[in-house]
């Protein structure tokens, strides 16, 4: 008990991780289920239907599935690598998420802690690259360890694909940086929102929000090419071009192991989208100016809840099956309650800050899936040109420029 | 406390990793205990107080070069390294490398800084800031930091011009 009251920040930020812990493999398990279902109804199908209402028991069918399986380790893998790199993969992907305020710092716990986020530090950016820096380790070792073609050839097409277009990832957010004069996460995200020298409100025209987005527009276009790529997703998912090389590095895995990857691979995902939600999309910020009608924008996320639990109440009025209508009736009765529970003032505006956030990473997550649903497959040599001579060029070009503009015209920086 | 204890497990993981580099046998294993030995120094330089350089070097060494090392070692597919029993060049520099360490030792224990240094007296009490590291690289050493990235360029057109295949 004494060490617990001796260290009030270790046992704060203890509790915060084993939340955002929770919070984070449950989102994965949904973002298959929202992938599948997205997929599917972009291809004129269902999707997963029958395990609960709407599928959405599958990822608990699909957990407990890998669960089960026999776990195969090859008799001629290198046994520690083997083992290593999906826990690699695995710990590197969700320890990068932990770096990520998920809400204004303003924001705090009675003794003085930031709620939303788990630390708050100066070189948070630095810190983010530095873990997904490491990310390509999971995938080289499981590609080499499973001491077999095609993970070796898939391990070597993906570490060269992250290694290359890791360059203009990290270039291309440059220019936000050298705009928001800073590492920290919480800073860039104020910087967003910094009102203009002329009085605006932190909007142009009072409309537009002052995002990084639109003085780095082609910074963007940038970061998210290469972010599809580094997490090796359609349409440059080479790695596991599956008529190539059946699964690319993950071939020679099975069961949980094969889980842990799949996992590493979303939470990736869902790191990009966060990053890409701060740099450019303004973070936790509102995108509606606080004037006028737009004071009552705080009861939003209660207008979305209380509007799904609507949608869910009617589906349970006419589901068939006695189960899924169970279950529709619970998800009515848990969105409708927090809806409800959002309308009293100080938590409608305690939310706020995770509201848009999610909002903002469930838009870029779903632009993900578009993607997958809608474009082929590059061929390799396509995409290493692709990169090194287009991507790369164009972000060093964005950067150069910005600090050219930064020197010529400081006054643009925050007008 | 949490500061000692995380110094002493750091660099225990620094010796082991720097240990196993030496001893295993097989290309991948090394390179991995080399990866093992910059993290634990990132956080060495993160307990010393300077966390730019600590990312730094994560982001350099681990990601990035040894990355590299690692995949030149996938590429070539190296094997199994092959060892002879004994070098009787290993005595002299076992013996040396003694030397070293009891005159590391009298150092720390004999010299003025270095009784300094053991009783904190040079403890860092700020973090290094950013602005602070760049004020210094791009004004005071900025001739130094530019004459190097010129022997990087060097380098890299050294690489070219060895890559490209003959007209």
């Amino acid at each position: 008990m004494e060490f617990i009251s001796q260290h009030p920040i270790l046992v704060a930020a203890v509790v915060k991780i084993a939340v955002l812990l929770f919070i984070v493999m449950t989102a994965l398990a949904y973002l298959t289920w929202l992938e599948r279902k997205a997929i599917a109804h972009i291809q004129s199908r269902w999707g997963p239907y029958n395990v609960g209402a709407h599928g959405l028991l599958q990822p608990l069918a699909d957990g407990i599935k890998f669960l089960f399986k026999e776990d195969v380790t090859p008799p001629a893998a290198d046994k520690l690598a083997y083992l290593l790199a999906p826990f690699l993969a695995l710990a590197l992907g969700l320890s990068a998420i932990a770096l990520i305020p998920f809400g204004p710092p303003s924001v705090r716990f009675p003794n003085g802690e930031q709620i939303f986020s788990v630390v708050d530090i100066n070189i948070g950016l630095l810190l983010l690259f530095a873990i997904t820096s490491m990310g390509v380790y999971g995938v080289a070792l499981a590609g080499w360890s499973s001491n077999s073609k095609y993970p070796l050839l898939g391990g070597l097409r993906s570490s060269a694909q992250m290694i290359s277009y890791e360059v203009s990832l990290t270039v291309s957010v440059v220019g936000v940086i050298l705009l928001a004069g800073t590492l920290n996460f919480n800073e860039i995200i104020a910087g967003n929102g910094q009102p203009g020298q002329f009085g605006q409100t932190g909007h142009w025209f009072h409309f537009i929000p002052r995002w990084y987005i639109f003085p780095q527009i082609i910074g963007f276009l940038c970061y998210l090419t290469s972010a599809i790529a580094e997490t090796n997703r359609v349409p440059f998912d080479l790695p596991e071009a599956e008529t190539e090389l059946v699964a690319g590095f993950h071939t020679e895995y099975s069961s949980f192991k094969f889980a842990m990857f799949f996992m590493a691979e979303y939470a990736n995902m869902i790191t990009v989208s966060c990053l890409a939600t701060i740099l450019f999309l303004g973070g936790w910020l509102s995108p509606f100016p606080d004037t006028g009608i737009w004071h009552y924008q705080i009861f939003l996320p209660s207008a979305g809840l209380l509007a799904l639990a609507a949608y869910c109440a009617w589906n349970t009025v006419s589901e068939m099956r006695g189960i899924a209508r169970l279950q529709l009736g619970v998800v009515t009765l848990l969105a409708g309650g927090g809806g409800l529970i959002c309308l009293y003032r100080p938590i409608a505006e305690g939310v706020q800050g995770p509201f848009w956030f999610t909002t903002k990473i469930l838009a870029i997550l779903f632009f993900y899936i578009w993607m997958r649903a809608t474009l082929p497959r590059f061929r390799y040599d396509q995409l290493m040109s692709f990169g090194w001579k287009l991507v790369l060029p164009v972000s060093l070009a964005n950067l150069v420029i910005t600090a050219l503009v930064i020197i010529l015209w400081p006054h643009l920086r925050h007008g | 406390m949490i500061a000692i204890l995380l110094f002493m497990v750091c660099a225990a993981l620094a010796v082991a990793g720097a240990v196993t580099l030496i001893w295993a046998k097989e290309p991948i294993h090394s390179a991995l205990a080399l990866v093992l030995v910059m993290v634990a120094l990132a956080v060495l330089y993160l307990l010393l107080g300077a966390p730019f350089i600590a990312a730094v070097q994560i982001i350099v060494y681990a990601g990035a070069i040894m990355v590299l090392f690692v995949f030149v070692i996938m590429l070539l597919n190296a094997g199994v390294e092959e060892r002879t029993n004994f070098s009787k060049l290993a005595i002299p520099g076992v013996v040396l490398a003694f030397v070293l360490l009891l005159e590391i030792a009298h150092w720390m224990f004999h010299s003025a800084i270095g009784r300094a240094l053991a009783n904190g007296a040079n403890a860092p009490t700020t973090e290094a800031s950013t602005y602070d590291l760049s004020e210094m690289l791009f004004k005071q050493y900025l001739f130094p930091f530019e004459a190097t990235s010129i022997l990087i360029l060097i380098a890299v057109l050294g690489a070219w011009v060895l890559a490209r295949r003959e007209p």
